[in-house]
């Protein structure tokens, strides 16, 4: 066994207590944990260090779904280090966003080109060469290609045709077929994880709310309980209980919303038009418990801003009852039409070992039947008590992620009602002390696409030395290219559709 | 098909009387702010305010709608001043206009009657998503569904510029968007407005300090209509595109 600290979801450490591995055994206890199945890479990432010969300070952290826990360790490694990718999938990307940060070069790595395309936070250090003075030209990669008779190329974006957010998508195709898809992103780049270093600031809750807007519940809750967990100081049960509502309302949202849009895209109107118009129902309900529709302002550090008056509650499970059958109406339909299901059944498809090998999570994951929930294997707050229902399917393909969907909208209207039926006493917010100097936390949330990981490490006067976000469209990206190998270029937009990903939580 | 045709009975009809009637929204809605009343020669809202939305002019409080975020624990008052009201109708026609003193706010009065004449009826918008978080897309999607039903107003999303009167912008416009956003502006054919839909794709809302870029469209496209809000409620972008059109006053 590895020396390492291990942590529970939400918990707290002291950097001095974190193992510092050899470069080698560092790698190695990776590569074996991750290969043997025992953990998968959670968080993966460096600061720079003063350390003799050292650039860099490399942190690791793997989620141990078996003992519910998290370990962590980290290394140093100087300008070049050996890459892991060829050995552990899981970090390819991670590496590539090191790479891109600092300068250096991850040797032997099979796919490294640049993230998000910015400039190196390290002056005069880029990993491609490329002039420090001029902002890098978002997209300029050397895209794979695949050349021959009948091989053409299709490239789309930045801009899409939809009211939907850019990004760049490469496809080598053979006639209809795809052989080959290429995503590279970046366009949504605006800096955040920077702009949180030395906080935190009194801008960062509005950032860490829009590091993807449509899981503003997810991603603030992760945050609070990243300062929860360093300063000691959990939040009151009643507060813990209205973030979980904050949640699964977010997650009711989306997911209707996703099946409607799955079913427009298969050209079935009429569950197209009603989980639309559903979907905003449920965004109604977080607006009446804060005010906005997409839960700005419900979370902070220490708890809640909003009570849950018994009023609202059953304001609340009055709007409830009336989306309810409705919605489960609408999917029944949908599920029930033979031309649906068999636009949906065996397109898009993907592995299980493939979502395993690139560490898959959410509804992604679970389609391929993964097991991978952090409610289930993590959890905090009411979900102890609350959750079991761990959904998962098995094919992999668009059906699958659409049913994943549909059976965790019932998980979650079930939910609600227990919560709000069930609500703790007491205060729903509690004050927060000034951060404790080199320490970190992690916490792990299930958004709604899924899991949500935040990192706060702080320096020495308590402030943020570095604050990492891994949004589930960090890791699931890459499945999405993967699902189109073979498919008709015509079933992009749904495979792309079954597993709407977050540009902006990706790009940060 | 019986199936189909009992769940659409079911479901009865849900598009909102809007414009007839007024919406209601969530008492808990932050819409525009209200203030006064201030101690004197207190100017703490210009530094304590993270956007810089707060500016004092002559004893007066004005507060910048475009780069508000109408945040619940808004701290830019620490005595307790400012709050926000249920009203939505914010949109307006100038950046100016978004810089609100207080008293009765005025929204868009639209644009010039030539224009109004050209886009009253029929408006094509092309949308672009510039470096923002989702949000406003996914609010501006929402006009779509057949609670808002923006069709029955004229107004439609477009996917080519070539088909487009205007863009519709969203986010902050970053570095890696710039040239995207101009190459779509350039493609749509004369005349052609821009509305700036969030905080963000006017001011920049929370990356204003960014390093990537990150300060609204205004610096590189003239905008014909702001609307304030992270993100803005749909019925007031809703609301700022019938303005803008005439269809509303
Ligand atoms: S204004 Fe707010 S909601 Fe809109 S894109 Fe910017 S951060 Fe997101």
């Amino acid at each position: 066994m590895t020396e390492s600290v291990y942590l529970k979801n939400g918990g707290m450490t002291p950097v001095a207590a974190i193992p510092r591995l050899e470069y080698g055994d560092f790698g190695q206890a990776i590569v074996t944990q991750v290969q043997k199945g025992q953990a998968r890479v959670a968080a993966y990432f460096a600061v720079l260090s003063d350390e003799p010969g050292a650039v860099l300070e490399i942190f690791a952290i793997l989620a141990r779904e078996r003992h519910g826990d998290l370990a962590v360790f980290r290394t140093l490694v100087g300008e070049r280090f050996e890459s892991l990718t060829p050995n552990c999938s899981q970090v390819h990307l991670f590496e590539r966003e090191i790479a891109e940060q600092f300068g250096v070069i991850p040797e032997g790595h099979p796919w490294l080109k640049p993230v998000r395309f910015h400039r190196s936070w390290r002056p005069d250090h880029d990993a491609w060469g490329r002039d420090p003075a001029a902002h890098p030209l978002v997209g300029d990669l050397d895209f794979y290609r695949i050349d021959g008779d009948g091989v053409h190329e299709v490239a789309v974006g930045p801009v899409h045709a939809g009211v939907i957010e850019p990004g760049h998508f490469r496809f080598q195709c053979y006639g209809e077929t795809v052989m080959h898809l290429e995503i590279s992103l970046g366009y949504q780049h605006r800096d955040l994880e920077r702009m949180l270093l030395g906080g935190p600031h009194p801008a960062t809750p509005s950032q860490i709310e829009t590091i993807g807007g449509d899981s503003t519940v997810a991603h603030m809750s992760a945050y609070s309980k990243v300062i929860e967990g360093l300063t000691g100081c959990p939040a009151p049960a009643r507060a813990k209980a209205i973030r979980a509502l904050g949640l699964e309302l977010e997650r009711l949202a989306n997911h209707v919303g996703d099946l409607g849009a799955l079913s427009g895209d298969v050209g079935f109107l009429p569950t197209a038009s009603y989980c639309g118009r559903l979907r905003g129902d449920y965004l109604n309900m977080t607006a009446h418990l804060c005010g906005s529709r997409f839960g700005r302002g419900l979370v902070r550090p220490g708890g809640v801003l909003f009570d849950l008056q018994s009023s609202l509650s059953a304001r609340i499970l009055a709007a409830l009852e009336d989306c309810e059958a409705n919605t489960i109406g609408a999917i029944r339909l949908f599920f029930d039409t033979p031309s649906v299901l068999s636009r949906l059944e065996g397109i898009g498809r993907l592995s299980r070992s493939a979502a395993e090998d690139l560490g898959l999570v959410g509804v992604a994951a679970k389609a391929c039947g993964v097991p991978r929930d952090c409610r289930f294997f993590f959890p905090t707050g009411i979900y102890q008590q609350e959750f079991d229902e761990l959904i998962t399917d098995e094919n992999g393909d668009v059906f699958a992620r659409a049913r994943v969907r549909s059976r965790e909208v019932e998980v979650s209207l079930g939910l609600v009602r227990r919560i709000l039926g069930n609500l703790p006493k007491g205060e729903t917010m509690i004050p927060m002390g000034p951060l404790p100097p080199e320490s970190l936390a992690v916490t792990l949330v299930e958004g709604w696409r899924g899991e949500v990981v935040h990192v706060g490490l702080t320096d020495g006067t308590g402030s943020f030395r570095r604050y990492k976000i891994v949004d589930p469209s960090f890791h699931n990206w890459s499945g999405l290219a993967l699902a189109l190998r073979d498919q008709q270029i015509s079933d992009f937009p749904l495979c792309n559709k079954s597993f709407n990903l977050s540009y902006a939580g990706f790009d940060l | 098909m019986i199936q189909v045709l009992l769940e659409r009975y079911r479901q009865g009809f849900r598009t909102g009387a809007f414009p007839r009637l007024e919406p209601v929204l969530p008492e808990r809605f932050r819409g525009l702010p209200i203030f006064g009343g201030c101690p004197a020669n207190c100017r703490e809202c210009e530094t304590t305010c993270p956007f810089g939305a707060c500016q004092v002019v002559d004893s007066q409080v004005i507060v910048d709608l475009g780069r508000c975020l109408f945040c619940a624990d808004c701290p830019a008052c620490v005595h307790g001043r400012l709050s926000f009201s249920t009203e939505y109708r914010l949109a307006a026609d100038r950046r100016e206009g978004l810089r609100y003193g207080g008293g009765t706010y005025s929204p868009a009065e639209g644009l010039e009657p030539k224009l109004k004449k050209l886009f009253g009826r029929s408006l094509k918008l092309r949308q672009v998503s510039a470096g923002g978080c989702n949000g406003c897309e996914a609010d501006c999607n929402v006009l779509g569904t057949l609670v808002f039903d923006l069709g029955r107003f004229g107004i439609q999303f477009v996917a080519s510029p070539r088909h487009a009167d205007g863009i519709l912008v969203t986010g902050p416009v970053n570095e890696n968007m710039r040239s995207a956003l101009l190459d779509t502006y350039a493609a749509i054919p004369e005349p052609k407005i821009v509305i700036a839909s969030g905080a963000c794709a006017i001011s920049g809302g929370p990356y204003q300090e960014s390093t990537e870029g990150c300060r609204g469209v205004s610096e590189l496209v003239p905008v014909d209509l702001f609307v304030p809000g992270c993100p803005p409620h749909p019925y007031t972008l809703l609301d700022g595109l019938l303005r803008m059109l005439g269809k509303r006053k």
